[in-house]
């Protein structure tokens, strides 16, 4: 059947394979790193926009707003090919992982935001009244009831920085679409990128069922 | 003898609504103050001001002779003052143990184990040594408060305040609470408590203080001032609360 030779034909699957799982394992490492990067700067953000000198509170506000509205392939076209003009010359792996970085700290940061602000202010005054400071309140009263509000927001955005990973192919970086799409081009046949999508989800289904499961969980807890 | 607690002049706003005004009031080292007064009279507002909890716009607070402002010093006095609050406000995350233990390790200082101990201590005081492991959540409201009991006691605090500590409680569990309130009273320990619980206010307050209005009516040992109320106000006050 021509059908399955030009979509799902095994022999050039089987010979694109090693190709493919190097891309996906590309893609799983930057996104491990723009996440985990951008959980620590965010949570950072989030408390200079909350608690920080208005100056600082104004900054962080206006950083968040901007990295929320703009879109993340023109910021990684910005930082790959523009800032090599001010001889700022990042590999595709670091441009990529910068761009994805400075977006998701923006999201992470509302995420944690909300989280803090759902704490009830009767904690933070308990907090208060037994003499901690602000470092000891947020360490041992506040973050820990915020980090588990927050899990499931986390998670959803910690899958849209997998995906948006993709986007890293634009700037020659080889992660999984692009080793894809070099595999289909030299193969001649699409079967590479049907793999590609297949991994895709091979990676993402599980954590968007995991969203659920949280999410299910949360709502348990509360009632 | 010089006043543990000393508040002067003390004016709030909530906009234009104006809470206290001008309230003067000194409390001594192990004396025991109860304040009463309608709901609204600002008598949660003031002494949420003691530990500036509460913003005000004029006055002062001293606690030991150290002026309660805004600042680096701030968590340092606040050590001194415990607070028990109407909705007790314990962690929920934690254990009654590491609620009560929590500020003796990162205020006081001390080891894990020297703070659990004087945790374990606690909880055995107010009726609880069994219950140490449990969460909030899987203890009854007047469990909870006595636990927010042990909280602020970890401190070793010059002062506690009680920001009507039973009033969010079921009517069958305002009795343990009291009763280790009172238990408390007769250990020396200054307090200041804001509560409707006229009976416990008769039976272990030195010293009753009436509010109305923002404003100090009247203050009396509670003897006279439930036999013998001076202003016309306290009177009203009185009548309307012990009739039923």
């Amino acid at each position: 059947m021509n059908l399955i030779d030009t979509f799902f034909n095994w022999k050039v699957f089987w010979d694109t394979l090693p190709q493919l799982l190097e891309g996906l394992w590309t893609t799983i490492l930057l996104g491990v790193v723009s996440i985990i990067a951008g959980l620590f700067t965010g949570l950072a953000m989030a408390l200079a926009r909350l608690y920080g000198p208005p100056l600082l509170r104004t900054l962080a506000r206006t950083y968040i707003d901007v990295l929320r509205s703009i879109p993340l392939l023109v910021l990684l076209v910005l930082v790959y090919y523009a800032l090599p003009f001010v001889g700022i010359r990042l590999t595709s792996f670091m441009a990529a992982a910068s761009a994805l970085t400075l977006v998701s700290c923006a999201y992470t940061a509302e995420i944690f935001r909300a989280g803090i602000e759902a704490i009830p202010k009767g904690q933070f005054e308990a907090a208060e009244a037994i003499g901690l400071g602000f470092f000891s309140s947020m360490r041992d009263v506040i973050l820990p009831q915020a980090f588990r509000i927050v899990v499931p927001p986390l998670t959803s955005n910690c899958i849209n920085v997998l995906k948006d990973t993709a986007l890293a192919s634009v700037v020659a970086m080889p992660d999984l679409l692009k080793q894809a799409t070099q595999a289909q081009a030299l193969s001649a046949n699409p079967t590479p990128l049907i793999g590609a999508a297949l991994l895709y989800l091979l990676l993402l289904l599980p954590l968007v069922r995991l969203v659920g499961y949280f999410e299910t969980r949360h709502r348990a807890a509360i009632h | 003898m010089k006043a543990l607690i000393e508040i002067r002049g003390l004016h709030k706003f909530y906009g234009a609504f104006e809470a206290l005004r001008g309230i003067h009031l000194d409390i001594a080292g192990g004396e025991v103050v109860v304040v009463v007064g309608p709901s609204g009279s600002g008598k949660s507002t003031l002494i949420r001001c003691i530990n500036l909890l509460e913003d005000y716009q004029r006055g002062e607070v001293l606690v030991d002779g150290e002026k309660v402002v805004r600042g680096p010093a701030l968590a340092r006095v606040r050590a001194e003052v415990g607070m028990v609050f109407q909705s007790f406000n314990l962690f929920p995350h934690l254990s009654a143990l590491a609620n009560v233990a929590l500020g003796p390790l990162r205020v006081r200082q001390m080891s894990r184990s020297a703070a659990n101990e004087r945790a374990h201590a606690l909880l055995a005081r107010v009726g609880l040594a069994d219950h140490a492991h449990k969460f909030p959540a899987q203890l009854s409201g007047g469990q909870q408060q006595r636990v927010a009991i042990a909280r602020a006691l970890a401190m070793e605090p010059k002062v506690l305040l009680f920001d009507e500590p039973t009033s969010a409680l079921d009517p069958e569990m305002v009795g343990e609470v009291l009763d280790v309130m009172q238990s408390l009273a007769h250990t020396g320990v200054t307090m200041v408590i804001v509560t409707h619980e006229m009976g416990f206010a008769r039976r272990v307050a030195n010293r009753i203080v009436f509010m109305e209005g923002g404003q100090v009516v009247e203050q009396a040992p509670p003897d006279q001032f439930f036999s013998a109320p001076r202003e016309p106000r306290t009177r009203a006050f009185l009548q309307a609360i012990l009739q039923h």
